[in-house]
């Protein structure tokens, strides 16, 4: 034979080797993704909050690496740090509202009421926005809301004045941008709800409301929650929506990155804040079982 | 549901109303990029292309996206092939922290950007700078990797999870080895997974700053970091307004490749 049966040869006794042991499959499938994500992501991430513990030189702002809780001290004693910690989780919490409350009607209009056969036509109109880049919606939101913008030449017919720019334009902004993450599973949720259910709880002299509170809504919590997921963790991390429609808006996001270059330390004590509300927040989605839908 | 009339249409006009406040901004970023007046106001005195022209020769923006493309390419890559591995190991193997895995895989894009960035901003400069490697392309490929892996994983793991090994055992029963049944039954099988999973990624990493800004170094600028670092001049804005429009344009091709897609991947989920 010509000189490629060896090397058939070796592909075949290869694979006959990898099919006998399992163990050797599975090293080899996790060796690469383990060394990346473990290794390079999860060190990194480590690494960053071990040095949360140290300090800087105030004269020097050299890392000084001693031990010391001085920064988790500075973070829930001083002031600013608190209020601002409270603010950007209540703007998380405000945008994850705020969407919930407008995805809900245009979920049952897609899912529900709009002829079937327009049905996956919507949802390609939910999806559109979502591939639209991030930054040009908050630069066309900062044209939007400017002065001698569209909502001024709109609202001032009317005698009211727009928001401008500051903490009601960012949630605004923030409520933009993620709107289609809770549309979606919306839909989903109440596309999978049986009609019978509906009728039956009609059927019991149930009215609408009722309905709602008491079928619709159970059902459609899991949703609401994977939803939540993108709604909250995206608000709570930005700074980039603040710096561009926000004024002089400071969230948790903006003083971590204020101090990155002064203050390290600092800012990696900062970061473990939003770090840790969001990893209880999907520890705590995960057990409704919201998680393994998206 | 048995709705009343006046239900029906107070959801029908709210719905409407959503959708409109979805689509305006997006039309707005179109219709400015005409706008002859440089600080964008409403409504507009006119039409212009002469803005578009500007832009096609701006040296910057150009070399931006070229930037941008190579990143979100690199990045793709790198997620398409680690995504997979982990998505097989997950769904085929029971192992010790298989559930920890799954957790770890979604945390890159759950947490926020700015953590992600600065841990490995640190990272990199400790590590990969006494070797040499400074940050630019390189580090941005790898910080955006790192996110991306996830839309690929979820996608590979859904069409893993609803394809019956049986077709594999049937190939390996007919005598196919291994990697010939991996080569002729399970790859075309989750083709379009890895299709929609990268198209995805690239998505993603072709509309990522905050991470970018940590790990690109002060001579790497993709086309985001361009948009933010020239949105606030004035003497820019008519420029950054084409490439906004461009960008919105441009987001058709991939909505249009998704649609083409087999369903259960199509874009639904974009995490």
């Amino acid at each position: 034979m010509t000189k490629t049966a060896p090397a058939a040869g070796f592909v075949r006794r290869l694979a006959g080797t990898l099919h006998r042991r399992p163990r050797l499959q599975l090293s080899l499938l996790l060796s690469a993704p383990l060394t990346w994500l473990v290794l390079a992501y999860l060190g990194s991430l480590v690494a960053l909050f071990m040095s949360a513990f140290w300090t800087t030189d105030t004269f020097t702002s050299n890392v000084v690496k001693i031990w010391s809780t001085d920064n988790f001290k500075t973070l829930l004693t001083a002031g600013v740090y608190r209020e601002v910690a409270l603010r950007s989780v209540g703007v998380a919490l405000a945008v994850t509202v705020i969407c919930a409350v407008i995805a809900f009607p245009v979920a049952f209009f897609t899912a529900r009421i709009a002829a079937p056969r327009w049905r996956p036509l919507l949802v390609v109109a939910i999806l559109t926005p979502l591939w639209a880049s991030y930054l040009v919606k908050a630069y066309a939101w900062r044209i939007i809301l400017a002065e001698g913008g569209l909502l001024e030449w709109l609202l001032s017919p009317l005698g009211l004045d727009g928001p401008g720019y500051g903490l009601t334009a960012t949630i605004l902004v923030l409520t933009y941008l993620w709107l289609p993450y809770m549309i979606l599973p919306m839909h989903t949720g109440l596309e999978q709800i049986p009609d019978s259910v509906l009728d039956a709880s009609a059927d019991l002299g149930a009215r609408t409301g009722r309905t709602f509170r008491s079928v619709v809504l159970p059902i459609l919590l899991p949703s609401i929650a994977a939803g939540s997921v993108f709604t909250f963790s995206l608000s709570l991390g930005d700074y980039i929506s603040v710096q561009i429609v926000g004024g002089k808006t400071q969230l948790i996001g903006n003083l971590i990155y204020s101090n990155i270059t002064l203050d390290l330390p600092l800012a990696a004590a900062l970061g473990t804040v939003p770090v840790v509300i969001i990893v209880f927040y999907l520890l705590a989605v995960r057990r409704t079982g919201a998680l393994s839908s998206l | 549901m048995n709705l009343s009339r006046p239900a029906r249409i107070a959801l029908r006009t709210a719905a409407g109303l959503g959708f409109a406040v979805i689509y305006i901004p997006l039309f707005l970023v179109l219709i400015n990029s005409l706008n002859p007046d440089r600080s964008s106001g409403w409504p507009p005195p006119g039409i212009t292309f002469h803005w578009w022209a500007d832009a096609w020769g701006n040296a910057g923006a150009r070399h931006a996206l070229v930037t941008s493309l190579k990143a979100g390419l690199g990045a793709t890559a790198a997620a398409l092939v680690l995504g997979t591995l982990i998505a097989f190991a997950i769904q085929r193997f029971k192992f010790f922290g298989r559930e920890a895995l799954s957790f770890v895989v979604v945390l890159p894009i759950a947490l926020p950007g700015i953590v992600t960035g600065v841990a490995l901003n640190t990272a990199f400069r400790t590590v990969l700078e006494p070797f040499g490697v400074g940050l630019g392309l390189f580090t941005v490929v790898v910080g955006h990797a790192t996110f991306c892996v996830v839309v690929v994983y979820n996608n590979v793991i859904a069409r893993l999870r609803r394809m019956p090994g049986s077709y594999e055992e049937a190939a390996m029963d007919l005598g196919a080895s291994t990697f010939r049944a991996f080569v002729d039954i399970t790859f075309p099988l989750v083709r379009s997974a890895l299709v929609a999973g990268g198209l995805l990624a690239f998505a993603l990493s072709f509309d990522e700053i905050i991470v970018t800004t940590f790990t690109a170094g002060p001579n790497t600028q993709t086309l985001p970091i361009w948009i933010f670092s020239n949105m606030a001049r004035p003497q820019q804005a008519p420029v950054v307004n084409v490439v906004a429009a461009v960008l919105v344009l441009l987001s058709v091709i991939p909505i249009y490749l998704a649609q083409r897609l087999s369903s259960d991947t199509a874009s639904g989920s974009r995490i």
